[in-house]
């Protein structure tokens, strides 16, 4: 079973927002929520660099430590996802997460009662897949279809890649062999875990 | 406490079939990975193989219906030229969804946030929805027939009392070839050469300058090609936002070692991907140009064999540049450390093949004529010309700007560059099937071989002295028919043109910033027509690697809005010339509510048959979908099929694709390639410019010739008498002889020349000749550098003045040193310079991306960049209002965004802003219901007086304002 990772590669990232409105055109998603950003750092000056960032869909994943009420639940392939319906938008997971992914929307269809809205790997949630029921509360899910989440699938660079986390490292392995150089993986380690405990960990290193 | 999905949840459905869709490619090597992932090649390649069974019935889901008829149409994106392509996933005539093309070789599913969120058209919510009227100064409905016979009627009484010159039609570089085809012949039938489009203000100067230095004004290469490329150097380009997807292939080339650099008043993200960065003093190109050049000449870089052979005047331009581009007055005019000039000639001249990008940095200058030719003279001094991983790439703006400027409304020539001429006109009036008498005397005397005003200018035509314009009465009458008014400069001056018009007619899908313009001054006199976008319409786009994809269909019109070709077949009816127009289309019968509306196929074989020039005429419907079928069988670094039915051809046919649809012409990946044999795509420089000059010969010195053609010397274009003295005449066939009988290449519709100087013999029909180093007809044969109409430096103003005044130029009086000369202390009172370019998000005017919500959210501030130390000076803190002001009495109210991104002395606008007019909202002027999302000032309220010595290009790029607090 294949592991689903992120992975963001800031030399290539070069703040387009393609990432941003693929995912919010794929999910309906409402002005004011934004599942996922690109965060730019060192705006305007030598060294500037560029990160997308969404849920990361960490292996011990803060949220799901931290929610009162139990609301999420990990798929065999790794997703981090949650339950809506259970939801009570206490926003303990917003303070836990490292990324900063969780969204509480007060509007709109996904923020019935400011339950929480988050990046779902482009899976949905706990009903059935691909149903009405589905889509309204979590958006379209991708996976089941058999496709990747759209905002990788449509990256301007191929800066922002998701999928397997094995074949995720591979490229990665070969784009930074074909550079003769390392490079942070920004987010990896606090996502995934230390270098160790990741068999599929990139070359290079990984840094948080 | 971890949880696990149920077995019915996540990995029930379906083969995964695309894994790794997005991580595709460490670099660019799709098919590897395919293979790597258990995919085989072509699986999921034409999306409608895809499992649509298991695909979400979308908002029909939604609202708890789905079942519907499912289709995927491949279509284009319309936002810029690199050509995305999009699958659109339509259920029961609505637009659901959107997927990546991972098999397009242009953008491997690749998109930026503009290509990423194209799924909006499909609900156009902000779009004009019906044909309106302005009443009283508020825009009513009214019916499409009253709209045609209402704006009929009118026009056809102002050509009664003023002519057919008093009407300027602005077409669109958002057309399909067909459409933007079409306009150009219906405003000749019309009767006049007053049309323009984006490209004057976008491209005129490049295409303008490059053509007359080596043959045609297009880039020489692809984006593609960037990836063979060891250097790159960017100046007046920042693909990063303008052209995101293009940084797909350069930093696959910069990853394999390539070097980047980045030449840019501002640090602009694209700066932050490269290598070197240069920060340039706006309007500095000459200078740094042929600063780079006089490093060359002085190690003895330059390419010595490349230059005896292929190019004319080098000698003159070395001289220049030795004496008078020394390091000292380099870094004096463009700002540039003479250590840092040399670092980059060397990266230049050591890393061959390097190729150098621009786009319109360089081209929104009064000089931009000369700037793109010191650009070419660079690469012709490295011999970086004609092969693959050089050439000058010039990066296109508008989806289809390339098409329109070599089919569509340009006021200098007919489709095709054939030029104005009496042999011009009898060629297409040939083609057409019209009299050529006939179309005469649809002009007002002695006007249809004089060049049309440009749209940069349209506002002195309504607003200039009559006795000081060259054509009988000034501009009464205005058709924006798919343009911003916002991207042309002198908009406070503009708002009074639009004051002073009889009618003022917007077709567009969008009412664009003009109805509240037009609104905001008028009670009454115009028209708003809705047009269709190009995802109702099918057609083709040249990219702007000259690669030309054809759209599906992908929805019917929305609401009311009709094809812009179904438009102009309407007003043809009501002007009585629609059988002349429409004489050899196919008409496609209209569905309800909708006009009948000439076939899009027929339009491109009539264009096939008369667009020789340019190779345009290999380019039959059938190739071109047959492309778009099988896009995956293209190499991603050459373009090139590899097997399957398009083996050898190169994607989308990249013009010239010469001769007919049947002698299979591959197209022409980069252009002048000597290397590559004619019928591989290879070419030569063109002679177009004589066959001598001083005494000198133009052609190509012996020797140097496209690879394996028979004639190994430099020759003149072909005509019928130099077959005839090759002996090659009897190849014809009869039918052909009595086609090509006293005509030359471009003129013989039989084809029949091009084929056996081609195809039998390996030459190139334009001939082979050497680049111009030395424009003789220009007004600066060698460029020069000349300080911008409005600058900052007097002293730089007294070494480098401008041009002189000129009196008709384009039928207007046109101001160089006069406003010059009294503007030249203008510093003091406005010492910052001001430049204006692109965001990511948006395009061109805006109205259509900022009335997308997806898009609009990320920018939702017209704002101004300036420099900490300027802000500081000022009182100004990041994120306060403040007033920027221009010599024109303009005030325009934005945000001040403080950064180190610009330097000292310089402010930036994004210009893809309207919408608020000098503090004001203009929210009330806009037909209710389609206003855009987000409104701002518009950079362009304020801008200033200046054009091109050539081709009338607005001067965007270098002015000058004064920011305060607000």
């Amino acid at each position: 079973m294949a592991r689903m990772k992120f992975l963001c590669d800031a030399e290539r990232c070069i703040e387009c927002n393609g990432c941003v409105t693929a995912c919010k055109q794929e999910h309906d998603i409402p002005w004011g929520v934004n599942r996922r950003r690109v965060v730019t750092i060192n705006d305007g000056v030598p060294g500037e660099r560029s990160i997308s960032v969404a849920c990361m869909h960490c292996s011990d994943a803060p949220c799901m430590a931290v929610c009162p009420v139990d609301c999420f639940y990990k798929t065999e392939e790794g997703v981090v996802l949650h339950d809506k319906d259970l939801c009570i938008g206490c926003g303990y997971c917003f303070y836990a997460c490292p990324f900063g992914a969780p969204q509480f929307p007060q509007a709109g269809a996904f923020g019935v009662r400011g339950k929480m809205d988050k990046c779902t790997f482009c899976a949905g949630g706990p009903e059935a897949n691909n149903t009405a029921d589905e889509y309204k509360k979590y958006g379209r899910n991708r996976l089941a279809e058999g496709k990747l989440p759209a905002c990788a699938e449509m990256c301007a660079t191929k800066a922002l890649l998701g999928g397997d986390g094995d074949v995720l490292a591979d490229i990665y392995r070969e784009r930074v062999t074909k550079r003769g150089k390392g490079a942070d993986v920004w987010g990896w380690g606090t996502a995934y875990g230390p270098p160790g405990q990741q068999p599929a960990a990139p070359a290079g290193g990984a840094k948080s | 406490m971890l949880l696990t999905k149920k077995s019915d949840g996540v990995v029930a459905a379906g083969p995964r079939l695309r894994r790794l869709g997005g991580a595709v490619l460490p670099t660019m090597d799709r098919r590897t990975f395919l293979r790597r992932s258990g995919i085989a090649a072509g699986a999921g390649a034409f999306a409608s193989q895809l499992p649509f069974g298991s695909i979400a019935p979308a908002e029909a889901a939604a609202e708890g219906q789905g079942g519907g008829k499912t289709e995927v149409k491949r279509t284009v994106c319309s936002h810029c030229s690199v050509g995305c392509a999009v699958d659109a996933v339509v259920e029961n005539g609505v637009w659901i969804r959107q997927e990546p093309v991972f098999d397009s070789p242009l953008n491997l599913g690749a998109h930026c946030a503009k290509g990423a969120s194209i799924r909006e058209h499909g609900h156009g919510e902000y779009r004009l929805k019906a044909p309106m009227k302005l009443v009283n100064g508020k825009y009513q409905k009214i019916s499409w027939e009253q709209a045609i016979n209402e704006v009929g009627d009118k026009l056809l009484a102002l050509r009664k009392e003023s002519g057919p010159d008093a009407v300027f039609w602005i077409g669109s570089s958002k057309f399909s070839n067909e459409q933007a085809y079409l306009h150009r012949k219906f405003v000749s039938f019309w009767g006049t050469n007053n049309c323009d489009h984006q490209a004057r203000i976008c491209h005129s100067t490049t295409v303008a300058g490059v053509a007359n230095t080596w043959g045609y004004g297009a880039m020489t290469n692809s984006y593609n090609d960037m990836q063979n490329t060891k250097c790159a150097l960017y100046i007046g380009s920042n693909a990063a936002e303008a052209h995101p997807v293009s940084m797909l292939h350069m930093l696959h080339a910069k990853e394999g070692g390539a070097k980047m650099i980045v030449v840019d008043p501002r640090f602009t993200r694209t700066a932050a991907k490269a290598d070197e960065y240069v920060r340039l003093r706006s309007g500095g190109d000459i200078p740094f140009l042929f600063g780079l050049l006089h490093h060359i000449f002085k190690n003895g870089w330059e390419d010595k064999k490349y230059l005896n052979d292929r190019v004319f005047g080098m000698d003159k331009v070395r001289e220049e540049v030795l004496t008078k581009w020394t390091p000292d007055k380099v870094e004096e005019a463009c700002g540039v450390s003479p250590a840092q000039m040399y670092k980059v000639a060397e990266m230049m001249a050591k890393n061959r093949p390097s190729t150098l990008v621009w786009c319109m940095g360089q081209t929104q200058h009064s000089i931009g004529n000369a700037m793109v030719r010191a650009s070419c003279i660079l690469q012709l001094a490295l011999g970086n010309v004609g092969v693959s991983g050089g050439g000058t790439n010039i990066f296109r703006g508008h989806d289809n700007v390339q098409g329109a400027t070599d089919v569509g409304p340009n006021p200098d020539s007919l489709p095709g560059y054939y030029g104005l001429a009496a042999g011009s006109w009898k060629h297409w009036a040939a083609v057409w099937g019209v009299d050529y008498e006939w179309i005469k005397k649809q002009y007002a005397p002695n006007m249809m071989e004089k060049p049309g005003m440009t749209l940069s200018r349209w506002i002195d035509g309504v607003m200039e002295k009559n006795e000081l314009i060259d054509q009988d009465s000034n501009l009464r009458a205005l058709v924006y028919w798919g343009h911003a008014p916002n991207s042309q400069t002198r908009g406070k001056e503009m708002v009074e043109a639009m004051k002073k018009l009889d009618l003022l007619v917007v077709i567009d899908p969008y009412p664009s910033a003009t109805a509240a313009m037009a609104a905001m001054v008028r009670k009454d006199g115009v028209y708003l027509l809705p047009a269709a976008t190009q995802f109702e319409n099918t057609g083709s786009i040249t990219a702007s690697n000259r690669s030309i994809q054809w759209r599906e269909r992908v929805i019917a019109p929305l609401f009311e809005s009709q094809t812009d070709h179904a438009i102009m077949y309407a007003f043809a009816k009501k002007f009585g010339f629609d059988k002349e127009l429409v004489k050899n289309y196919k008409i496609v019968k209209p569905t309800e509510g909708k006009f009948e509306e000439p076939e899009n196929e027929s339009i491109l074989r009539e264009i096939n048959k008369g667009t020789w020039t340019i190779g345009m005429s290999g380019h039959s419907p059938e190739r071109l979908k047959l492309h778009m079928k099988h896009m995956n069988t293209f190499d991603v670094k050459t373009l090139r099929a590899k097997g399957g039915p398009c083996d050898g051809e190169f994607f989308g046919l990249p013009w010239p694709c010469y001769g007919t649809p049947e002698m299979k012409h591959p197209g022409s990946p980069n252009l002048y390639a000597t290397g590559t044999p004619v019928m591989d795509g290879g070419g030569c420089f063109r002679a177009n410019f004589g066959i001598e000059r001083d005494g000198q010969s133009l052609l190509a010195e012996d020797g140097s010739f496209p690879k394996g053609g028979d004639l190994t010397t430099g020759y003149p274009e072909l005509d019928h008498v130099l077959l005839k003295k090759l002996g090659w005449w009897d190849e014809l066939t009869d039918e052909e002889k009595k086609a090509a009988e006293g005509k030359n290449w471009k003129t013989d519709l039989s084809g029949g020349m091009i084929r056996v100087f081609m195809k039998n013999h390996g030459n190139h029909p334009f001939g082979n000749a050497k680049a111009r180093a030395v424009v003789w007809n220009f007004p600066d044969p060698i460029p020069q550098h000349r300080e911008p109409i409005y600058s900052t430096r007097p002293d730089l103003v007294a070494k480098y003045p401008t041009h002189d005044d000129k009196k008709a130029f384009w039928r207007l009086p046109t101001l160089y040193k006069s406003v010059q000369e009294k503007n030249k202390d203008i510093g003091k009172e406005y010492p910052l310079v001001l430049t204006s370019g692109r965001l990511v998000e948006y395009e061109g005017g805006g109205e259509e991306t900022r009335s997308n919500p997806w898009l609009a959210e990320l920018q939702q501030d017209s704002f101004v960049e300036i420099n900490p130390k300027d802000a500081n000076d000022r009182g100004i803190r990041d994120g306060e209002m403040v007033w920027l002001g221009t010599p024109t009495g303009a005030k325009i109210r934005v945000k001040a965004m403080v950064t180190e991104r610009v330097g000292p002395g310089v402010s930036f606008m994004p210009y893809h802003f309207s919408g608020v007019w000098m503090g004001k909202d203009m929210l009330e002027y806009y037909p209710e219901g389609a206003h855009p999302i987000v409104r701002g000032e518009a950079v362009n309220t304020a801008t200033t007086y200046g054009y091109d010595s050539v081709t009338m290009m607005q001067e965007t790029k270098t002015t000058v304002c004064q920011i305060a607090k607000a």
